[in-house]
């Protein structure tokens, strides 16, 4: 098992630095460069000064030399400058990263919660009104689109209830509040975003628990545990689900694996401070380093909680052994 | 019917397991189907009943009416199920579990897919023995070695923690009888638990059933579709077909003296030892659909000795000499 970790870890590892190489390359060949941009904002700029300013931000260099260089500066722990915001990359990334966390993992576990137990129960009562009934609301949740949601739900509790803010990330203004009073309030910026995210994330869910479960209490073993005098729920759960786990393994920690590349759409329609939009801004105004840095961040996850599906499989299901 | 009765020598007194008029009704798109057909029959204190029939004759239903375990559309829509005299027909829900798998447990075809496949055989058995006893998890865990070293499995200690995957067909359905034991049933059901077996393993598992029974006075009920195995195991056989009662006699007379046509012809169909034939005997026609079964005697469309009367009336299950019972109008 630790020798398939490490194994996988250093795997991981290559896959990461070849990706890297391969966005760093996409992104040179995107039309346009940081110095055109500053061109176009200057049109007193000389020719000179454009090669000057080439050769100082080394974009005369093949892509390979400048590959190398930011490589460099990376493993320094210095993620480099935005040009956009004029600020380091760290520190415009970082709250909002942070911000993005909060809403995908928020969302995420409140799916969670009410996916399996109704996924379950609609697999337990399969083709009576409760089934359809779930399966209609799952199903609604898929196809409707998650900016459609966030302003219905806009205008449900924002403009005609004045109950929850209608956008924003926390009350701006608020001075002298205590830690609890600050939660208290960032909860509330919260509650719409998350309701958005989750009604999709419900939607998958509850389709993959359904059948996972479906297809687990049709088994011989199901009848022996109900033969052995154990309760139904005993045997729902201890039995059924225990074994339903296994499809919802992957679909489960590959979700999990979106948590940090940001909801553009339900942070844009919620004046979120995500990540989402700072990424689609990055590519829009070529602004590298913030670009590569959420390319990286997103490449690293995937490939990590692949790696954590992996042996998380292993753990669950003892027919999986690791050499 | 007495409770206490000699057939062929045998006292056989107690009825542990009494089934009356049991009916079991599966609700199909063609209407209603009784898969189990008002079938009544005792099994006596260390007795071993086997049940044989055809794939679909209702042997299978029969046993999951016995434990409650028909799911829908099946219902069991009529009758009583008497152990040791108290109706489990009657019993709610949480007391129903409290028998099943203590008083009475169950052995099943696939040991390959019978067993948990994420959960250690231990953690399998432990539940049942914690279920049932009033044990803790390291009393448990003894009672399940001791149990596993009992149904002739080497290293139990070690198979405690094993998974199912890890053991051979024959050594899960050894673990599979241990689970059915480890609360000491005073009835096991045993449905076709050597079917899926090759014939050497099925006659070790045969004679550990065999010997597990004598030392547990333990009532079985046994089905199986094979004469062979039915022969061997059995003090008494009901042959059942199209979810009714054929037959009921010790096994020497059945396999002697069958009275029934059916099971004058299942019997004649076996290939015997040192003769040649160029075709083996065999029924003609097929188990009719289960709408298409006949107001009468569900074997009369194949059945040579056929008359009208057998068309419309269901002939009754009647002695015709001690612990010797037939359904049919016109006997072999």
């Amino acid at each position: 098992m630790t020798s398939f970790i490490l194994r996988r870890l250093f795997q991981t590892l290559v896959v990461i630095v070849l990706l890297s190489y391969f966005c760093y390359t996409l992104m040179t060949l995107m039309p346009g460069d940081p110095v055109e941009l500053m061109i176009q904002s200057n049109p007193k700029i000389t020719s000179e000064d454009v090669t000057r300013l080439r050769q100082l931000y080394g974009l005369d260099q093949p892509t390979y030399v400048r590959y190398f260089n930011w490589v460099k500066t990376i493993a320094q722990g210095d993620l480099g400058y935005s040009r956009t915001y004029r600020v380091p990359v760290s520190e415009i990334m970082g709250p909002k990263l942070i911000n993005t966390m909060v809403l995908s993992i928020s969302s995420m576990i409140l799916s969670l919660l009410i996916a399996i137990p109704l996924g379950v129960i609609a697999a337990l009562r399969a083709g009576t009104r409760w089934d359809y009934l779930v399966n209609f609301f799952a199903f609604a949740g898929i196809s409707i689109p998650s900016f459609w949601l966030g302003i219905v739900l806009i205008i449900i509790f924002a403009v005609l209830l004045h109950i929850l803010p209608a956008g924003g990330t926390f009350t701006v203004g608020l001075e002298n509040i205590t830690t609890f009073q600050m939660l208290l309030d960032r909860a509330k910026y919260l509650i719409l975003p998350v309701l958005s995210l989750a009604y999709m994330e419900i939607g998958i869910f509850l389709r993959f628990t359904r059948s996972a479960m479906l297809e687990a209490m049709r088994n011989d073993y199901i009848r022996t545990a109900k033969a052995k005098g154990l309760s139904y729920w005993t045997v729902v759960w201890g039995h059924g689900f225990r074994n339903a786990l296994l499809p919802l393994i992957t679909v489960i920690t590959m979700s999990f694996a979106h948590v940090f590349a940001g909801a553009t759409i339900s942070e844009t329609v919620f004046a979120y401070q995500g990540v989402g939009k700072l990424v689609y801004d990055s590519i829009i105004s070529n602004d590298f380093n913030v670009a590569m840095v959420s390319f990286m961040i997103s490449v690293t996850m995937v490939l990590v909680f692949n790696l954590i599906a992996d042996i998380l499989y292993g753990v669950a299901d003892p027919r999986i052994t690791y050499k | 019917m007495t409770a206490n009765r000699a057939i062929g020598g045998i006292i056989l007194n107690n009825p542990v397991v009494q089934v009356r008029n049991l009916e079991t009704t599966f609700q199909t798109r063609l209407g209603p189907f009784r898969a189990v057909n008002q079938i009544s029959y005792d099994i006596y204190k260390g007795e071993t009943l086997g049940i044989v029939g055809e794939s679909g004759c209702g042997k299978s239903v029969t046993s999951f009416s016995l434990m409650r375990l028909i799911e829908k559309p099946g219902k069991i829509t009529n009758g009583q199920v008497l152990l040791k005299g108290r109706d489990l027909l009657k019993l709610s829900e949480s007391e129903m579990e409290e028998v099943r798998g203590g008083e009475m447990a169950m052995i099943f075809q696939e040991p390959m897919t019978a067993l948990n496949p994420v959960l250690t055989i231990g953690r399998q058995l432990d539940e049942q023995i914690m279920r049932h006893k009033k044990v803790n998890q390291k009393e448990s865990r003894e009672r399940a070695i001791e149990m596993l070293s009992l149904v002739g499995i080497p290293s139990p200690a070690e198979r405690y923690t094993a998974y199912p995957h890890q053991l051979s067909g024959g050594m899960r359905q050894r673990a599979m009888i241990a689970m059915a034991l480890s609360c000491d049933p005073t009835f096991l059901i045993a449905d076709e638990p050597t079917t899926a077996l090759d014939v050497t393993i099925q006659a070790q598992i045969l004679e550990l059933i065999q010997n597990l029974q004598e030392k547990f006075h333990m009532s079985v009920q046994f089905i199986t579709h094979d004469l062979g195995v039915i022969s061997e195991i059995s003090d008494r056989v009901m042959v059942m077909y199209g979810g009714k009662t054929c037959e009921v006699a010790t096994t020497s007379e059945l396999f002697l003296n069958p009275r029934h046509p059916y099971t004058h012809a299942l019997i004649s169909s076996r290939p015997k030892l040192g003769t040649r034939v160029d075709r083996l005997q065999t029924i003609e026609g097929s188990v009719p659909a289960p709408h298409e079964l006949p107001p009468g005697c569900p074997f009369y469309n194949r059945c040579p000795r056929a008359k009208t009367e057998c068309m419309n009336h269901q002939p009754p299950l009647q002695e015709i000499k001690a612990g010797h019972q037939i359904a049919c109008f016109n006997p072999v």
